[in-house]
């Protein structure tokens, strides 16, 4: 999937991922894609309510090796 | 949408206390939340420039894991406190835990707003150039204007 910024939130623990997520989207135009890299598996249900509750849209959420894959686009 | 709102009443001040109002505080503020904290007590320990003297104690803490099983009698030996201290502030950085001082850093970029009561801090003759710039002073009254239009409330 094509995405215009990637943060890497390997190693980080609850609220880092999100709190950062929403950090690295605030200087992202509408509808750019951001692509996140999580471990902690809080992540997967966590990200999705980020995204219910801000409007922006979690366009995929998977796993490969390991690590959590997100593609979040912005409101 | 209108914004919603959260306001948080912090009264502890040790370290395992401490999180939760930081943790949920930078986490409603991610999500769009208008968040106050009100630190009152103890809490106002959270407030200082220098966060170090924020400790764990195991004395009267009987659900904190330990290593190993140790007798309160032991707990309560002089150092105690500064080894189980340092123990979960280890623990914390190997599982990718933000210090507290990084998580309070980020509330404050996000607009969290501190107030300090003002009473608890005459009482315990706090110095306010001890504690971060950001830092409103104000008392219940003055919490009550914005907590009584909250969509979440907590006493930590």
């Amino acid at each position: 999937m094509n995405f215009d910024k990637e943060f890497d939130a390997s190693g980080l623990s609850c609220p880092l991922p999100i709190v950062k997520t929403k950090k690295a989207l605030t200087d992202m135009a509408s509808g750019q894609v951001l692509k996140v890299i999580a471990t902690d598996t809080g992540s997967v249900k966590d990200m999705q309510a980020f995204a219910d509750q801000t409007g922006n849209t979690l366009l995929s959420s998977t796993q490969e090796g390991g690590k959590f894959v997100f593609f979040m686009k912005k409101k | 949408m209108t914004t919603k709102k959260m306001a948080i009443i912090a009264t502890k001040g040790t370290l395992d206390m401490a999180y939760p109002p930081f943790i949920l505080a930078s986490t409603a503020a991610a999500l769009g939340y208008e968040v106050q904290v009100f630190f009152t007590f103890y809490g106002l320990q959270l407030l200082r420039k220098d966060l170090s003297d924020v400790k764990i104690s195991p004395l009267a803490n009987p659900a904190m894991p330990m290593p190993v099983p140790m007798p309160v009698m032991v707990q309560a030996l002089p150092g105690m406190e500064t080894m189980a201290t340092m123990m979960m502030k280890q623990k914390l950085a190997k599982h990718g835990v933000a210090s507290l001082e990084e998580l309070r850093d980020l509330c404050l970029e996000a607009d969290v707003k501190f107030i300090a009561c003002q009473m608890t801090v005459d009482l315990f003759e706090f110095d306010k150039s001890e504690f971060i710039d950001n830092v409103e002073y104000g008392g219940a009254s003055m919490f009550m204007g914005f907590a009584g239009d909250t969509d979440i409330c907590l006493f930590v």
